[in-house]
């Protein structure tokens, strides 16, 4: 099975990628699309087909140790902090200089590109624009503008569209065994992000999540019900951020705590151990970098959920023939479009795009959502 | 032996960690060494050696070599600091010492008093030495204690409103209310009283976001713009005032949405509140309206994001928010 089978309805983009792959080649691509359209999977497709001796096989060894992220010519970058600094870009852009082990490219993996400082982006630069001859440099961001204009303008720009929600339904019966109406629901819900759809449909405390998501626009009628909802939403996505990053902290506590020989006897361990309370304050520091992303990655998707409930009133106001996100939710979204003017609609929807830049500007975000929530308020 | 020793004190113990009180006390310690010293050498042999360095720092058989008679006379003195810090053979090394002191030397050890090294204090207990106690101050009622001491010290009376008045105006920190109380003694005459106080330090200390926060929703711009300037003087960070400001409008939305004669307790628990504090909400919502809270909630959180980056000045972000939840105080309808 060929490495593009996995993106759904990409049939544009995988064209040019073959293309690319049979000679057509760059130096520097950037993919871009909303969430859940598959930017990661395309570029990793499109590494997987540059490194594998038949173009894209699916199968061979190469192919399967890029599947695995171990293949030693594929550089993978995953900012897992707030943000990517200069200093690893410096190291980054060190390791690209260098040839290829085996294959015929050096492939470097960006994911989240946007995650780079300005500072980042500008010793990213010099790179991008003049590699070493056998490097390839693949950059992922939700839009273009998300990187600034001298590293753009040196990309090939891949736009992914969002899938439609039949394929997304599609995918997830064909793979994950679930029902098709379900599927489709939740495909609806997620606004075609093929990981979300997956959560909403297989996670029951996703789908608890986005329904208490969805009561907030009805609960802010006076000033105290929307404060107490602005603390709800807040509070449950800083659960959720929570279970998400303890998962991870203590294993990577204990491996390093292992790592400098704790709970281990004899000679030498003192002198082993000295530099780990150092090492361990540089961890946690990291640790809650990661933290604070995810936390604000969780509300931000809460934040996109409340948008798409707004654009469905506003759908429903201006009558228009379209496909709703929430049509779980329509009795909902009536009452909402026949009680307010689709004005008043576009406000809010302005009120929490407004939101999402204070919370991504380190407001705080009680405060932050407390601001959107009282917008919400009728009149 | 002890009679030719004069007032010499040979081993000072001073055990608490009042950074203030010790310094003190192991100046008072060296002055009084030195005297007694000088005395014993009858005037000619100057006042001794002196050797201050940290416990830590000493190795073994040093504290003989320090305290040992020098061949022009005059005696030493030796300030051991932060004795839990030192190792045990020392501290043994220590209390031998202390057991059998060298005639013409005083020792003067400080020890923070925690659990750290307590043998060496128990143990030199035993031994008698002369020790001087210095817990940290942290009762308010033990601050004023410190300070009518204070005054006694340069034999100035000064009145209970007077002592409370500095308290207010300085803060808790010893060092500044001593500083404090010999700049009156010797800046004034007669009784020290609340109103000379007041013309020297006047409204500074603990100025905090909170106290920002509540003269701004109560209504009291010149109160609010007076201490929001104390405290960004002292060194509060700007977010911390936002964040006060934010949390002073915030809980009066929530308590001013709930149902009038709710419990203070559930209620504060309901909101994040302490619950004494609810009773005091209930007071500084009058006159507010909740369409004034909401916009000074806007306001705020408009303020917050110009202070972490997005605006010029987080001083004016901050004096332009006070202002306007201030206005919109005024604004609401009776």
């Amino acid at each position: 099975m060929s490495v593009f089978a996995e993106l759904t309805g990409q049939d544009a983009v995988v064209a040019q990628l073959r293309n690319a792959v049979a000679g057509a080649m760059t130096h520097a691509w950037l993919f871009t699309g909303p969430p859940g359209a598959g930017r990661e999977i395309a570029a990793r497709a499109f590494a997987s087909a540059l490194l594998c001796p038949y173009g894209g096989c699916g199968e061979c060894p190469s192919c399967r140790q890029v599947r695995a992220g171990t293949h030693a010519d594929l550089l993978l970058v995953r900012p897992q902090g707030l943000s990517y600094g200069v200093k690893e870009t410096r190291d980054l852009v060190l390791r690209a200089a260098g040839a290829p082990s085996g294959g015929r490219w050096l492939v470097v993996l960006f994911e989240d590109a946007d995650r780079s400082t300005e500072a980042a982006a500008n010793a990213l630069l010099k790179a991008i624009e003049e590699p070493a001859p056998r490097t390839v440099w693949l950059l992922c961001a939700p839009s273009a503008e998300d990187l600034v204009t001298t590293i753009r303008s040196r990309c090939r720009v891949m736009t992914l569209r969002v899938p439609p929600s039949e394929a997304v339904a599609e995918a997830l019966a064909r793979r994950d065994g679930i029902d098709y109406d379900r599927a489709l629901a939740a495909a609806r819900a997620a606004q075609g992000s093929i990981d979300k759809a997956r959560r909403l449909a297989l996670d029951a405390s996703a789908a608890a999540r986005r329904e208490a998501v969805l009561k907030v626009p009805l609960q802010s009628v006076s000033l105290g019900p929307a404060l107490a909802a602005a603390a709800t939403l807040v509070k449950s996505a800083e659960d959720e951020a929570k279970a998400m990053t303890e998962e991870l902290d203590e294993p990577e506590r204990g491996k390093l705590r292992q790592a400098f020989g704790e709970g281990s006897t004899g000679k030498g361990v003192a002198k082993a151990m000295r530099g780990m309370a150092g090492a361990m304050k540089e961890l946690e520091d990291r640790q809650k970098s990661r933290a604070t992303r995810v936390k604000r990655d969780t509300l931000d998707s809460a934040l996109l959920e409340l948008a798409a409930f707004y654009r469905d009133v506003l759908m429903l106001q201006v009558g228009a023939d379209v496909e709703l996100a929430n049509a779980d939710h329509l009795s909902d979204l009536r009452r909402l479009a026949s009680g307010t003017r689709p004005e008043a609609t576009l406000r809010r929807m302005q009120a929490v795009m407004k939101c999402r830049e204070r919370v991504a500007q380190n407001v705080a975000p009680l405060l932050a959502v407390e601001e959107l929530t009282i917008s919400l308020l009728p009149g | 032996m002890l009679a030719c020793m004069g007032s010499l004190v040979p081993f000072t113990l001073v055990v608490g960690e009042e950074e203030f009180l010790v310094d003190r006390a192991v100046r008072e310690a060296l002055a009084q060494a030195r005297e007694a010293l000088a005395e014993l050498s009858g005037g000619g042999g100057g006042d001794g050696d002196l050797n201050d360095m940290e416990a830590s720092a000493l190795t073994q058989g040093e504290l003989t070599a320090l305290t040992s008679p020098s061949l022009f006379g005059g005696g030493s003195v030796v300030i051991l600091r932060n004795a839990q810090n030192a190792a045990k053979e020392i501290a043994a090394e220590l209390v031998k010492y202390a057991k059998s002191s060298v005639p013409d030397a005083a020792v003067i050890l400080t020890h923070a008093g925690g659990v750290k090294g307590k043998a060496l204090v128990t143990d030199l207990a035993k031994a008698k030495v002369h020790q001087v106690d210095c817990p940290k101050v942290t009762r308010a009622g033990d601050r004023a204690d410190f300070v009518r001491n204070e005054f006694r010290r340069v034999r100035r009376r000064a009145d209970p409103d007077a002592v409370r008045a500095l308290l207010d105006a300085i803060g808790g920190d010893l060092r500044e209310l001593a500083s404090a109380v010999d700049q009156l003694a010797s800046d004034t005459d007669g009784q020290i009283d609340a109103a000379v106080v007041a013309r020297y330090y006047r409204g500074r200390a603990e100025a905090t976001g909170f106290s920002v926060a509540d003269h701004a929703v109560e209504g009291r711009l010149n109160e609010a713009l007076e201490q929001l300037r104390w405290a960004l003087a002292t060194g509060t960070a700007p977010v911390l005032i936002t964040s006060a400001l934010a949390t002073g409008v915030r809980l009066l939305g929530r308590v001013g949405g709930a149902p009038r004669g709710a419990n203070a307790n559930a209620l504060a628990a309901e909101v994040g509140a302490p619950p004494w504090k609810i009773d005091r909400i209930r007071q500084q919502l009058r006159g507010w309206h909740p369409d004034g809270v909401a916009k000074a909630l806007q306001a705020v959180a408009q303020a917050d994001s110009q202070v972490k980056g997005g605006g010029v000045s987080p001083e004016y972000a901050l004096e332009r928010v006070i202002r306007q939840i201030v206005a919109y105080r005024a604004a609401s309808p009776r």
